[in-house]
C-alpha cells in the first residue's frame, strides 16, 4: 500500500546515511580486532562508497542485492572462518537491504505525505527500540535452546559450537534426563500432580463461575475478590500459611496436601477465563431450552457446556501450567516424595548446576509454545462460537 | 377478558400477588446462583483461607511457656524485675517440677529454643537443666535455688527471669516488635542495637526494588505496548507472541535463562569480552547482586505490564492524535495532551500488578540475588525452614501481605477485579 509518491534519492544522501550504519557496526568490528576507531573509519567509507555507487543502479536491484551478500560472506569467512562468514553474511544482507531501501525511497512510501524528516526518523528509531525490547524479551529463551545441546558441561558457548563444528553438540544432556531417576521421578511426580490439581479447580471453577455469571448474585464483588486473592497474595506467603496449617491437620508431605494447594492456587486462572466467556453468552439459550423440555442438568451439558467449553479448556490449560510450574509452595507442601519437576530444577539451580536443566528448559519451553498455541486457537474458536470476528 | 376491573394487587396464575411472586423468583434465582458458588468457597475456605489465617494467628501466638512451664508462670506473676534480686524459692521449686515433667516430655528443648529467640544463651541454659532436673526428687531434693545456680550462674541472671515473665501471656506482640527492629527490654518497646537491625532495611529494600521493577517495566512496556496497539492486527498478532512466550514459559526456565546470560562465563560477558569492549580480566559483575534480580524480574514481570497497557491502548481512538494534530500540537504535545492520560488506566492497572507480584517474589531473588539482592520473602522462607522461628516468618509474612491487601484494593478499586484479563 502506497500512500506518498516517492523519487529516488540522491547518491548522497545514501552514502550519508549508509556511513552512519557504517559506523554502527564498524565499531564492533573494530572494538574486537583491536582499535575501535578504525572500526569505525572503515564501516563507514566503505558503506558510502557502496551507497554512492548503488544509488545509480537501482534498476539491478536483485543480482547486486547477492553479489553484496556474497562479498561480505567470503569476506567473513577470510576472516575468521565459518561463524564469523556468518555474520559477514548477515551484515551483507542488511547491508545491500537497506542501501536500496533507502536508494529507491521505499522507507517513505507508506508514510503520510506531511510528516517532515525529523518525524520520519522518529518513526522508524522507535521501531528500532521497540525491536530491542522484543528482543530483550525473547533472547533469554532462545540463548537456552541451543546450551542444551553443548557437548560439554559448561553453561556457555564452547569454541566448538561457535565453529559448528559437529563436535560441539551432543544430546548428552537430555539423555541424562531421560536416564537419570531423580528427573524421571520428578517428571512423573508432576504429571500425577498437576492433572489431579486441575481436575479440582475446573470443576469447582467453572460451577462457581457460571454462578457468578448469573444476573443476581448478593455479595458478588467481595466473592469475586475471595476466589481472586490466590493469584495475588504472594506465593510465599500462601506456601507458608499452608505449611502451617497442613501440618496442624496432617496434609503437609502428603500427595493430597500437595495438590489440594495447588488447586487453590490454580482457581482464579479458571474463575477468570470461564466468566470471560460466560460474558458473551445468550441466557435466552437456557429458557429456550428449558421450554423445549429440558431439564437443568440437560441443559447445562447440551447447551452451555459446549459454548462455554473453548473457555473451559483454556482456564484449565492456565491451571494446569500454574500447578506445573509451581514451586515455592511445594517447596513447603511437599515433602521429597512429592519433589516435581520445577523444585529438581530450583534445587539444581542452587547447588550442582548441570546443563541438563537448560534441556528440561528447551523441553519446557517446547510445552508451553504447544499449550500458547491451543489457548489461542481456542480463544479464536470460543469468538467464532459467540459470533464476534476473531482478530 | 373484558372482566378486568378488579382492584387490589395483581395477581400470578397461582393466585398469590404478582409482587410478592418476583421476590420469591428473584430470591430463588440467588439462592440459585450461591448454591453453584458454595462448593468452590467452601474449597478456598478450608485449602486457602483457613492457612492464611492460622499464619496471621502464629504471629501472635505465644502458648508454649505457659503450656510448658504453667506453675512457673503462675509463680512467676508476683515477681517485680525492678527489685534488682532474682526470684525467690517458690518459683525455682515451681520451675524444677515444671521442668522435670517437660524433660520427660522432651518438650524443654522446644521452650528453650522459643526463648532464645528474645534472648540468645537460654536454650543452652534449659538443655542443661532438662539433664539435671530428671534426676532430681521434686518433693524432697529443696532448696531449688541453690541447686539451680549451683549448676549455672545464669539461673540469678535477671534477664533470664524476665525473659521468661515478658513471654508467659498467651498472645504476644514480640514477634511484630521483632520484625520492625524492636524488642521488649526492661521499661517497654525499645530500639534493638544497631547490629541487629535488619528487618526494616530489608522491607525498605524490597519496597523500593520493587518500584525500581516497576518502573523498568513501565519504561519497556509502553513502547511495545503502543506499537502493538498501532500496528495492523495480523503484525501485532505476530508480535503478541513474542511478548506471550515468555508470559507462558516457565518461571524458572527463564530464571536459569538469566543466570546463563549474567553469570561472570555467561553469554553476555562472552559477547562483550570477544567485542573488546570488556577486558577479559574485568568482566561485569552482573549476578547475585541487585543488578541481577532487578534485570531478571524486569523480563519475567514485562508481560504482565504490557498486556493490561495493551488492552486499554486498543480502546484508544487513533484519530484523537490526529485531531490533536490538526489543530496544530506538535507531535510531543499531542502525545502527552492526548494519548498519554488516555492510556494512564493500563499504566496504573499494569504497576500495581507488577508492584504487588514483584513486593512478593521469592524464587527469582533466591536463584539470582546473592546476599545483596534477596526480598523479604527470602527471609520468611528462612525463617521457615532453616532458623525454624515460625512465629517471627508469620508476623513478616503479615506485615507484607497487609501491604499486598492494600494494594489489591486499591486495584479492585482503579481497575476492578472483574476485568482482569489473561492473555
Amino acid at each position: 500500500m502506497t500512500i506518498t509518491n516517492v523519487q529516488p534519492q540522491t547518491p548522497g544522501f545514501v552514502a550519508a546515511v549508509s556511513a552512519a550504519a557504517g559506523a554502527f557496526f564498524g565499531l564492533f568490528v573494530g572494538t574486537a580486532q583491536g582499535s575501535g576507531l578504525m572500526g569505525v573509519i572503515i564501516g563507514a567509507v566503505l558503506l558510502a562508497a557502496m551507497g554512492f555507487v548503488l544509488t545509480g543502479m537501482t534498476d539491478k536491484e536483485k543480482p547486486l542485492r547477492w553479489i553484496v551478500f556474497a562479498a561480505f560472506l567470503v569476506a567473513g569467512y577470510a576472516m575468521g572462518g565459518f561463524s564469523v562468514a556468518l555474520v559477514g553474511a548477515l551484515f551483507g544482507w542488511f547491508a545491500g537491504w537497506f542501501i536500496f531501501w533507502l536508494a529507491t525511497s521505499r522507507y517513505r512510501m507508506h508514510l503520510a505525505p506531511y510528516l517532515t524528516p525529523g518525524q520520519v526518523l522518529w518513526h522508524y528509531t522507535f521501531r528500532v527500540i521497540c525491536g530491542a525490547i522484543f528482543v530483550f524479551l525473547i533472547t533469554p529463551i532462545l540463548v537456552v535452546m541451543p546450551l542444551s545441546f553443548n557437548a560439554q558441561d559448561f553453561f556457555t558457548f564452547t569454541p566448538e559450537m561457535l565453529r559448528f563444528d559437529p563436535a560441539g553438540y551432543s544430546l548428552k544432556h537430555y539423555e541424562d534426563f531421560f536416564n537419570n531417576p531423580d528427573w524421571q521421578q520428578a517428571l512423573w511426580n508432576s504429571l500425577k500432580i498437576a492433572p489431579m490439581a486441575t481436575l479440582l479447580s475446573v470443576s469447582f471453577g467453572t460451577l462457581a463461575a457460571i454462578g457468578l455469571s448469573q444476573p443476581h448474585v448478593p455479595f458478588r464483588r467481595p466473592i469475586m475478590a475471595i476466589l481472586i486473592s490466590p493469584m495475588i497474595v504472594p506465593l510465599i506467603i500462601s506456601a507458608a500459611g499452608m505449611y502451617f496449617f497442613y501440618s496442624r491437620i496432617g496434609l503437609q508431605g502428603t500427595y493430597f496436601g500437595v495438590v489440594l494447594a495447588h488447586a487453590a492456587l490454580g482457581i482464579p486462572f479458571v474463575i477468570i477465563t470461564v466468566t470471560a466467556t460466560l460474558v458473551g453468552f445468550d441466557q435466552s439459550l437456557t429458557r429456550a431450552a428449558a421450554n423445549m423440555g429440558a431439564g437443568p442438568v440437560t441443559t447445562f451439558f447440551r447447551v452451555q457446556m459446549p459454548l462455554i467449553l473453548p473457555g473451559v479448556i483454556s482456564g484449565a490449560l492456565f491451571a494446569f501450567i500454574t500447578s506445573f510450574d509451581e514451586v515455592v509452595v511445594v517447596l513447603f507442601v511437599g515433602s521429597a516424595g512429592q519433589k516435581t519437576l520445577p523444585w529438581q530444577m530450583f534445587t539444581g539451580l542452587r547447588e550442582q548446576i548441570s546443563p541438563t536443566i537448560l534441556a528440561v528448559a528447551t523441553l519446557l519451553v517446547a510445552i508451553s509454545i504447544v499449550l500458547l498455541t491451543t489457548v489461542e486457537m481456542l480463544r479464536r474458536r470460543s469468538e467464532r462460537l459467540r459470533g464476534m470476528t476473531p482478530s | 377478558m373484558t372482566d378486568t376491573t378488579q382492584t387490589g394487587p395483581v395477581l400470578a396464575a397461582d393466585g398469590t400477588p404478582l409482587k410478592k411472586s418476583l421476590a420469591r423468583a428473584l430470591r430463588m434465582q440467588k439462592l440459585r446462583a450461591l448454591m453453584l458458588i458454595a462448593p468452590l468457597l467452601l474449597f478456598v475456605l478450608i485449602t486457602f483461607l483457613l492457612p492464611i489465617a492460622d499464619m496471621l494467628f502464629r504471629s501472635v501466638e505465644n502458648n508454649i511457656v505457659s503450656d510448658t512451664l504453667p506453675n512457673t508462670v503462675v509463680a512467676l506473676e508476683d515477681w517485680d524485675p525492678n527489685s534488682g534480686e532474682a526470684p525467690g524459692e517458690e518459683v525455682f521449686a515451681a520451675l524444677a517440677v515444671d521442668l522435670k515433667a517437660a524433660a520427660e516430655a522432651k518438650t524443654h528443648t522446644k521452650v528453650g529454643t522459643r526463648l532464645n529467640y528474645e534472648n540468645p544463651g537460654i536454650s543452652s541454659l534449659f538443655r542443661k537443666a532438662g539433664r539435671k532436673v530428671k534426676k532430681w526428687d521434686t518433693e524432697a531434693d529443696g532448696p531449688f535455688k541453690e541447686k539451680f545456680l549451683e549448676m549455672d550462674d545464669a539461673w540469678g541472671d535477671i534477664g533470664v527471669w524476665q525473659t521468661i515473665q515478658t513471654y508467659s501471656p498467651k498472645l504476644t506482640n514480640g514477634y511484630f516488635l521483632n520484625s520492625v527492629d524492636l524488642k521488649k527490654g526492661n521499661d517497654g518497646i525499645e530500639v534493638r542495637p544497631e547490629n541487629e537491625r535488619i528487618y526494616i532495611r530489608l522491607f525498605i529494600r524490597t519496597f523500593i526494588m520493587s518500584l525500581i521493577i516497576t518502573g523498568a517495566c513501565i519504561v519497556l512496556g509502553y513502547p511495545v505496548a503502543w506499537i502493538l496497539a498501532n500496528l495492523p492486527s495480523r503484525t501485532a498478532n505476530l508480535l503478541m507472541i513474542l511478548v506471550l512466550l515468555p508470559f507462558w514459559t516457565s518461571l524458572l526456565v527463564r530464571t536459569s535463562a538469566w543466570k546463563v546470560m549474567l553469570q561472570q562465563q555467561g553469554v553476555i560477558n562472552e559477547t562483550l569480552v570477544w567485542l573488546g569492549l570488556v577486558a577479559d580480566d574485568a568482566r561485569l559483575v552482573m549476578i547475585n547482586n541487585q543488578f541481577g534480580t532487578i534485570v531478571a524480574m524486569t523480563h519475567i514481570l514485562l508481560p504482565f505490564m504490557i498486556l493490561p497497557m495493551y488492552s486499554v491502548m486498543q480502546t484508544i481512538n487513533p484519530s484523537y492524535l490526529r485531531a490533536a494534530k490538526s489543530l496544530g500540537a506538535t507531535n510531543w504535545t499531542a502525545f502527552w495532551r492526548v494519548y498519554f492520560p488516555n492510556s494512564v488506566p493500563g499504566i496504573g492497572a499494569g504497576s500495581i500488578l507488577v508492584f504487588i507480584l514483584a513486593i512478593g517474589y521469592y524464587i527469582t531473588p533466591e536463584l539470582v540475588g546473592g546476599t545483596k539482592g534477596v526480598f523479604i520473602s527470602n527471609r520468611i522462607a528462612f525463617h521457615i525452614s532453616t532458623s525454624l522461628n515460625w512465629g517471627l516468618a508469620a508476623a513478616l509474612g503479615t506485615i507484607l501481605l497487609a501491604v499486598v491487601l492494600l494494594l489489591y484494593w486499591t486495584y479492585d478499586k482503579i481497575v476492578g477485579i472483574d476485568n482482569v484479563k489473561l492473555g
